[in-house]
């Protein structure tokens, strides 16, 4: 990617490099998400639905986890994944796949916390007929998840939003090798440190388009299942 | 769905239930058998939801018992109950209805036609594919009856189910219910409405601050109450 040209141009002359940045980084976060929410949704609900010892204490931590400072998480991850660290062995640091596990861990909180204050909400109206119609805890967790559907969608976008955006774990654990761990968002931080400021706020850009195309699809979608289903 | 064993007689034996220090249901002694609907009467605060509740193993009494066919325990499915506002779950009339039945364990491939069935029962088909939380207050409360009683239960506890409903809703539902007990179904139904009392009920058990005041058929009641409450209540005059 020649430092002299803009991102427009870059753009529009189809230029290789900067699609694949973009492509590794949705991929990267869309994954993310998608693992958030196979851990996410069950954990919220399940928070949601049962009364344990330490319950409160687990809501709180999970809540304050919303707001995990990226850096911290990456260094974790990087600890965990490195040569000498526990997980070393696989030898996946400076990898796609360590970005996406971190990404994870920061949204994995996201999901869950929200699932389950929407769960709990949708709960206390439901409570009464789910009991009254002899549904077991498993098929409560699924109908609860079902129901609040429309609202759970908010919390994917708040997950893929705090995943797109950071840039704080994604360049520790994966290192920002061109070509290969880099993304819009190590890329902007890059090219901004050279002075290449007209390249990294056509990044800026970008990632922001993409975003609010993102988001803007999941809205369409929110609206049309809610006029077929109320 | 119905088998063998039977949930009813529904008995309460020395049942009371309280909340802190209030009482809300005081030392309740009945039994109820299959047969003509009982209406549960009372003014506002008397017990009848708790009551209705208690049937329905939504809650345990503080104290004494309630024993279903003789068991200390519900079977499951034979009993369905209607709330004051129905929950419409987030997807079609048509699937709302196969839910209920999917949750009581009809085969899978039984469940649309008895869904079919029981939304023209009630006169909903035609809204079969509509989104149910769309529908009105009435249309809403005769889903919820279509729902309960698909499940064919032998017991169906409803508690003020037209209590925000418009007449003619009112008697859409209430001929719903008629048409219920016609066909074996026990009913028990919690009303502070006198005529709607007179149109349903078999027997009355008329209810105030917690305690069964009198129980008698509905002819009795409404022309020999036999204590001062129930002959006030009849009488239309306000009992608190």
């Amino acid at each position: 990617m020649p430092d002299s040209m803009t991102a427009w141009e870059l753009i529009i002359s189809g230029d290789a490099t900067l699609y694949a940045i973009v492509r590794l980084s949705l991929a990267v976060s869309l994954s993310a998400v998608a693992i958030a929410v196979v851990i996410g949704l069950p954990l919220g609900a399940l928070l949601a639905l049962t009364r344990f010892r330490g319950r409160t204490a687990l809501i709180v931590l999970l809540n304050g986890f919303m707001g995990l400072p990226p850096v911290v998480v990456g260094l974790t991850v990087f600890l965990l994944l490195s040569r000498s660290g526990p997980l070393g062995v696989f030898g996946i640091l400076f990898t796609p796949l360590a970005m996406v596990i971190a990404q994870a861990l920061l949204v994995v909180p996201i999901i869950a916390a929200l699932t389950r204050q929407t769960i709990e909400d949708l709960w206390h109206e439901y409570r009464d007929e789910l009991t009254a119609m002899n549904v077991g805890a498993g098929g409560r967790m699924a109908t609860l998840l079902w129901d609040s559907r429309f609202s759970l969608i908010t919390a994917l976008l708040a997950g893929f939003g705090r995943a797109a955006a950071e840039v704080g774990t994604v360049m520790i654990v994966g290192g920002n090798i061109d070509g290969f761990t880099r993304t819009m968002t190590t890329t902007i931080a890059l090219e901004t440190s050279k002075g290449n400021l007209p390249l990294a706020m056509g990044l800026g850009l970008i990632l922001i388009v993409l975003i609010l195309m993102i988001n803007a699809a999941a809205w369409g979608v929110r609206v049309w299942s809610e006029q077929r289903a109320g | 769905m119905r088998d063998i064993s039977s949930d009813l007689p529904v008995r309460f034996e020395g049942v009371s239930l309280r909340a802190g220090t209030t009482t809300i249901l005081d030392r309740l002694n009945f039994s109820i058998p299959p047969g003509t609907p009982t209406l549960i009467v009372g003014p506002n605060g008397s017990g009848k939801t708790s009551l209705l509740r208690l049937c329905m193993g939504l809650s345990t009494p503080s104290e004494g018992r309630i024993t279903w066919g003789g068991r200390n325990a519900l079977g499951p499915g034979r009993l369905a109950m209607l709330f004051q506002r129905p929950v419409m779950l987030r997807r079609s009339v048509a699937d709302n209805v196969i839910y209920g039945l999917a949750k009581a364990g009809l085969p899978r491939k039984l469940r649309v036609a008895r869904m079919e069935e029981a939304l023209a029962r009630v006169g909903l088909l035609e809204l079969a594919s509509r989104p149910a939380r769309r529908l009105s207050g009435g249309e809403q409360q005769r889903v919820a009856l279509a729902r309960a009683l698909a499940r064919e239960p032998e017991l169906l506890l409803l508690d003020e189910p037209t209590a925000n409903l418009d007449p003619a809703a009112t008697r859409a539902v209430e001929e719903i219910i008629l048409m219920a007990a016609q066909s074996g179904i026990k009913i028990v139904m919690a009303s502070h409405d006198l005529g709607q009392v007179r149109r349903l009920a078999g027997e009355v058990m008329f209810l105030v601050r917690g305690r069964l005041c009198e129980r008698a058929s509905a002819a009795d009641f409404f022309d020999h109450p036999s204590t001062g409450e129930a002959a006030s209540f009849v009488r239309g005059d306000l009992v608190i």
